[in-house]
Order: C-alpha cells, then sequence, then structure tokens
C-alpha cells in the first residue's frame, strides 16, 4: 500500500531536522567569546549496559568527606544509601545496610545535631547508617558568610542539575588555571578579577567563587584488600593522588549519588526491552495472521 | 452506535442483565464495531493515546501517595520517591516520560487528522471533543511540571500565570485569584496539585464523549470516502484490536528506552535546582510539546498580542471544520493542500525550534562582520524566524485551505473501498 502520509510526514521531519542542523552549525560558528570546549568522559557508566565503578565511588566518597563536605552537603543522600544495591559499599552478607560493618564505620565519622532524650539539650552524636548526611552549614546566610557571599551547592544531584552532567562537573574541577593573557587585557586595561573569584573557563562567565578544591596528593589513597576468591588475599593498587585521577573519582562519586538506582534501571529496563520486542513480534505475527485472508 | 446490536446474551444471568442493565451488550457492540477496512497505523494513536492516559493516571495516582504538595516539601519528596520508596524511580520515570509520550502521540493524532480531513463532516464535534481534550491536556501537563518545584517548575509557573496579568482590567486580579496570593507560592503549589489530579479524570471522560462520537458518526479512513457496504467495513474486535496492539507494543519500546535509557533527555537541567524565587534561570524554557505556542508567543513584542495569539492557535482548531471549504477529504486526492500541509508540519517544527533558542539569537547566518573590534555573526535573527512561521501558521487555516476548497483540482475519487483497494489505492 502507497501510504501518502508516512512518506509526507518523513519528508517534512527530515526537511525539518536538516533545517535544525543548519542552525546548530551556525550557532556553533558565531558562538561565545570562551573557546573553551567541555570534552565528553568515557564514563564506565555511559551507555545501555554502563555501571558505576565501585572503588572509584568509594574512592570519591574520601574526596567528598575530606575535601567537599568542609562546604558541599549532601541532603538527600542517608549513609544507608552508601550499602544499598547499587551503592559503593554494598554488600551481599549483608544486604540490610544497617548491618554493614563499613558503612557503619563510614556513618560513625561524622557528627550529627539531635536533641539529648533525657534533657532535651541539643547534642552531637556520631552518625548511624539510617541519618541524613549532616547540614554543613545552620543556614543559608551562615553558608554565604563563610564564603565571600557565595552559596556552595547541595551536590545530591548536582550532575542532573548542570548542562553536560559528569563531563561537566569534572571539567570544571580541571579547568582551574592562571587567568590567561587576553583575558586579563580587557579594552586594553588590565582587568583585576573581584576578590575571592577564581579564574576557570569551564564555568560560564569563567569566574568561580570556589577555589581549585582539588591539588595533587591533597588525600591519600589507600591500596585495597580484597578476597581473591580462593582464600587468599590480593591487593588492589590505589592510583596516584593527582588532580585528574581525584576529579574522576570525586565525579563517579557523585554521579551515583545523583542517580543511585541507574544500575537496576538499565538491567530492568533491558529486560522490558527483550520482552516488548518479543511481545511485539507476536503481536505482529498475530496480526497477519488475522488478516491473512483480508485484503486491505 | 453504528447499526443495529448483533450481541445475543448466551446465559441466564446474562440474559436477566440485559434487560437491566445492558452493559455486556455494550462492551459487545464496541467491540464488533464496523470500522473501515483501509486504516493504516497512522490510525493505531487512538489506541495508543488510551494507552498514554491510562498509565498517567495509574502512575500518577501512586506518585500522589508520596508526594508532599508544599513548597518545602515538594523537591524532597520527588527526591524520596526516586531514592527510597521501592521502585519510585520506576513510577516517577513512567509518569515524567508519559507525559512526553502522550503529548507524542496527540501530535501525530491530529497531524493525521488533518491529512485526512477527519474534522469534516460529519466528524466536526469528534474534531472539537479532541481539540478539547487537547487543551486540557496542555493544562494538566502545565500544572504537572509545576510539582517537582524545581527552577523551571517555578519559574515556568510564573511566567505562564503572568500571561492573565496581560488581561486589560481584570488581569490583575483574576492572576490573585489564580495565584492564591501575588507570587507564585505554597498555595499555588496546593492549588495545582489539586487541579493537576482533578484534570486527567475530566480528560477521561471527554475522551468518552470523543469516542462515542467517532462510533456515532463512523470512522474516517485514508481516503477520506464513506464506507457503502459491509464489504469496506472488518468488525473492531479481533481485527483492529490485533492491529492497534501491535503499534502500542511499538510505541511502548520508544516508551522504555525514553524512560530507562534517557529518563532526563525530555526535561531541563534546571528542574534538578530547587525553586528560588530569587534566582532567575538565564533562559526559561517550557517543555518540548509547549515550544511551538511559546515561540508563537515571543513573535509580537506586545505581551497581550502574543497572548492572544497563542489562544489564537489553539483556537482556531475549533473552527478549522467550518474552514476547510473542499468537499474531499482525505488529502491523498488534494495535491495542492497536501504541499501545504507539508510545509504546515515543517513550520511546526520550526516554531519548535524558535520556541527552545532566545529570539535575538542568529537562527540562519549569513555573515560576520566587525563590532568593536569583535566579529559577530548576522543572519536571520530567531525572532524573524519565528514571525515567518506564525504568519505561516494562521495562514495555512486562513485563506489558504478556505480558498483552496474553490480553486484545487481535485483527483478522481475511488468508487468505495473495496474498490479502492482491489486498485491498490487505498
Amino acid at each position: 500500500m502507497a501510504n501518502r502520509l508516512t512518506k509526507t510526514l518523513i519528508g517534512a521531519a527530515l526537511i525539518g531536522l536538516s533545517g535544525l542542523s543548519l542552525g546548530t552549525v551556525a550557532m556553533a560558528a558565531g558562538g561565545g567569546k570562551s573557546d573553551h570546549k567541555m570534552e565528553h568522559q568515557d564514563w564506565g557508566f555511559n551507555g545501555m549496559f554502563g555501571t558505576y565503578d565501585r572503588l572509584a565511588v568509594q574512592r570519591g566518597y574520601q574526596v567528598y568527606r575530606e575535601v567537599c563536605a568542609a562546604c558541599h552537603a549532601l541532603e538527600h543522600l542517608s549513609f544507608r544509601h552508601l550499602g544499598e544495591k547499587g551503592g559503593p559499599y554494598y554488600n551481599p552478607k549483608t544486604p540490610n545496610p544497617n548491618d554493614n560493618v563499613e558503612v557503619k564505620a563510614l556513618a560513625n565519622d561524622w557528627l550529627i545535631p539531635d536533641i539529648d532524650g533525657e534533657t532535651g539539650d541539643p547534642i552531637e552524636r556520631p552518625g548511624i547508617p539510617a541519618d541524613k548526611f549532616p547540614d554543613i552549614y545552620p543556614n543559608e546566610p551562615a553558608a554565604r558568610a563563610s564564603n565571600g557571599g557565595a552559596l556552595p551547592p547541595d551536590l545530591s544531584v548536582i550532575t542532573k542539575a548542570r548542562t553536560g552532567g559528569a563531563d561537566y562537573i569534572y571539567d570544571l574541577l580541571v579547568s582551574y588555571k592562571d587567568m590567561p593573557h587576553e583575558y586579563k587585557m580587557k579594552d586594553g586595561v588590565e582587568y583585576e578579577m573581584p576578590i575571592g573569584m577564581n579564574y576557570n573557563p569551564a564555568f560560564e562567565g569563567s569566574e568561580i567563587a570556589m577555589a581549585a578544591p582539588l591539588v595533587d596528593d591533597i588525600i591519600e589513597y589507600a591500596s585495597i584488600t580484597v578476597s581473591d576468591g580462593h582464600g587468599g588475599t590480593e591487593t588492589i593498587e590505589a592510583p596516584a593522588a593527582t588532580v585528574e585521577q581525584l576529579s574522576r573519582d570525586v565525579t563517579e562519586f557523585l554521579a551515583w549519588a545523583g542517580d543511585p538506582k541507574m544500575e537496576v534501571r538499565k538491567k530492568i529496563g533491558f529486560s522490558v526491552f527483550l520482552f516488548l520486542f518479543i511481545f511485539s513480534a507476536l503481536m505482529f505475527a498475530t496480526y497477519k495472521n488475522i488478516w491473512r485472508d483480508v485484503e486491505h | 452506535m453504528h447499526g443495529p446490536s448483533t450481541y445475543e446474551p448466551k446465559y441466564a444471568a446474562s440474559r436477566w442483565l440485559d434487560k437491566r442493565l445492558p452493559i455486556i451488550r455494550m462492551g459487545a457492540d464496541f467491540m464488533a464495531f464496523p470500522s473501515p477496512r483501509n486504516l493504516n497505523y497512522w490510525y493505531a494513536f487512538g489506541a495508543i493515546l488510551t494507552m498514554c492516559l491510562i498509565v498517567q493516571i495509574l502512575s500518577g495516582v501512586i506518585l500522589a501517595m508520596h508526594y508532599v504538595p508544599t513548597v518545602d516539601g515538594a523537591f524532597d519528596s520527588v527526591q524520596r520517591i526516586k531514592r527510597d520508596v521501592p521502585y519510585g524511580w520506576l513510577i516517577q520515570s513512567m509518569h515524567a516520560t508519559g507525559a512526553s509520550m502522550f503529548f507524542l502521540a496527540v501530535y501525530i493524532h491530529m497531524f493525521r487528522g488533518l491529512f485526512y480531513g477527519s474534522y469534516k463532516a460529519p466528524r466536526e464535534l469528534v474534531w472539537i471533543l479532541g481539540c478539547v481534550i487537547y487543551l486540557i491536556m496542555m493544562a494538566t501537563g502545565f500544572l504537572g511540571y509545576t510539582l517537582p518545584w524545581g527552577q523551571m517548575s517555578f519559574w515556568g509557573a510564573t511566567v505562564i500565570t503572568g500571561f492573565f496579568g496581560a488581561i486589560p482590567v481584570v488581569g490583575e486580579s483574576l492572576q490573585q485569584w489564580l495565584l492564591g496570593g501575588y507570587s507564585v507560592g505554597n498555595p499555588t503549589l496546593q492549588r495545582f496539585f489539586s487541579l493537576h489530579y482533578l484534570l486527567p479524570f475530566v480528560i477521561a471522560a471527554i475522551v468518552g464523549l470523543h469516542v462515542w462520537a467517532i462510533h456515532h458518526v463512523g470512522q474516517n479512513n485514508p481516503i477520506g470516502i464513506t464506507e457503502k457496504s459491509k464489504k469496506d467495513t472488518l468488525s473492531f474486535h479481533p481485527y483492529y484490536t490485533m492491529k492497534d496492539g501491535f503499534a502500542v507494543a511499538v510505541f511502548l519500546l520508544i516508551f522504555a528506552f525514553f524512560m530507562f535509557y534517557l529518563p532526563d533527555a525530555l526535561g531541563h537541567a534546571d528542574n534538578y535546582q530547587r525553586a528560588n524565587p530569587l534566582v532567575t534561570p538565564p533562559h526559561i524554557v517550557p517543555e518540548w510539546y509547549y515550544l511551538p505556542f511559546y515561540a508563537i508567543l515571543r513573535a509580537v513584542p506586545d505581551k497581550l498580542a502574543g497572548i492572544l495569539l497563542m489562544v489564537g492557535a489553539i483556537g482556531i482548531l475549533f473552527v478549522l471544520p467550518w474552514l476547510d471549504t473542499s468537499k474531499v477529504r482525505s488529502m491523498r486526492f488534494r495535491p495542492v493542500a497536501r504541499v501545504f500541509f507539508i510545509i504546515f508540519v515543517i513550520m511546526c517544527f520550526i516554531l519548535g525550534w524558535c520556541g527552545a533558542r532566545a529570539p535575538d539569537d542568529i537562527a540562519i547566518k549569513i555573515g560576520e562582520k566587525m563590532v568593536d573590534g569583535e566579529s559577530v555573526a548576522y543572519g536571520m535573527k530567531f525572532v524573524t524566524l519565528s514571525r515567518i512561521a506564525t504568519i505561516y501558521y494562521f495562514a495555512y487555516f486562513f485563506p489558504i485551505l478556505p480558498l483552496l476548497g474553490f480553486v484545487e483540482k481535485t483527483k478522481e475519487l475511488p468508487e468505495s473501498i473495496t474498490k479502492a483497494i482491489h486498485e491498490g489505492t487505498a
């Protein structure tokens, strides 16, 4: 059957799309002043079968704990999330994260504001897996006062809340550098950045209040001892804590924090796909069978 | 319904029921409804849309069990649904993606109606009821997008409710009445939640009328001529239930792809930032399905005129059955109208593109020139492009379609659907 509407609509869509691509090219050519270009990273969690690199997420958590957590909160996360399925410290022997030894130790490392049950006085106690990650500052004015007027954003969904996602976060972390000469000499006059601002071409406007948070070896990665599956153990050497490595790891952690159900989502998605594919094939066969004697 | 009922109750109980409440008869007649035998896959979108509505209502009812409609709780509760509610990530993703899929399907359904002349007599009311459904869908989608209480939720709601403020005399008080205050806030969110829960059931009711009307007048078909004998038709079940079933399954594959693999692709990154009345996003853009109308709104410099144009763009659909003067329904037999239709579809895409971009950006670059020592691209701006497309959008409905009815030389219509099938032209 000649299906004219099909051809018509496809034709229209193609013309529309070619118009779109033409426009995109024109925009890119006439684009902004900064020649900084974000590079796409080859993340293990990209693609239909992508998964998080457990050890990288664990290292990234360490970076968050020792560096980022000085200013940035994770308001939507609880410690137990670290030990849930898909989390960096998930242990099949203790599927309930409240029993997970590593998660308990990590939670214990934080002080949680609470109320003394006996006296009603505000107190601080060590965390347990059921606790949420604590606020870093008591309120927004306090956060701004400590950061020269800037507000450190919450990091729970930061890879979702920025165009470019994980690529952008990584790019931002590795793009700190000295102000280039062309940037300094605006209109022939030497330009001074406002106090407290830092040059980072990855950031919109190239000036960011956050000082470069990572430097080489700012933290020490420990090597990890794991069971080799034959009764013995083997040691996984920790990578060198370069800015690139630290940035990659903390970005991997933040990607997990923003989308902790990604692995199960992709896994179920694949089964759904498989089912729907077979179902469509069966529906098609049924349809053709029922219509076999019908001229149409 | 179409033709006499063929249902015969077989059992004593069903005979008893049939005398008192012929509900089985209604279902049986529905399934045996004679449909033109030449319906193609474009006619499957009615079934696909029914599926979309059911998916949205079911997933929405579950989400409402966990959602907190307050300015302090909304954003956090959505995160809680995605992280801690068992399979909450699945339901949330289904509902958010489902909205886009619903609109994708409704646009194809409407373009199909436009191409095959499904709005013409005696189906004017089918078309108008469809337009009402579409209008309520737009309202429901907008209300729903406010609920996650992200930056785009808040600022989208601020912009859209601002339209009402542009109405002369009563505008400002009307706007305050809608918002429950001077700006978008907690009262707004709570009433939006209430209405977002209500409207899908209104849609379901009007879908009932839409389907009732189409069953009364009979379905249109790709060649647009009315069926003349029983030979021209097939029983809805099993012929079209199975064909539509296959189409629904294929549509679900696309749905599942977005839902499981690109759950954020159709949204905006800014909506992962909590609503902040003190920070305006650099570009406030609506969801993709509103972009063409957003472009029409911004095509004129005057706010009220823009709003009138935008409302008019949907309003004109309501009078389309009386604007198209051609006696021939299907554009298969209207060689000139078909070309204008193709341009119309392209213009809708262009409007969508314009809606997504800043009006003063360059859409079509012609060259570069030096301004204050910097090279600046010049060419056609998006606002100019959107003006051209807006003019065409309205021109298609008036005067192009009314005039074509008088001047176009249409192709010869086949005698009947069966004959057309024999000749291979159906």
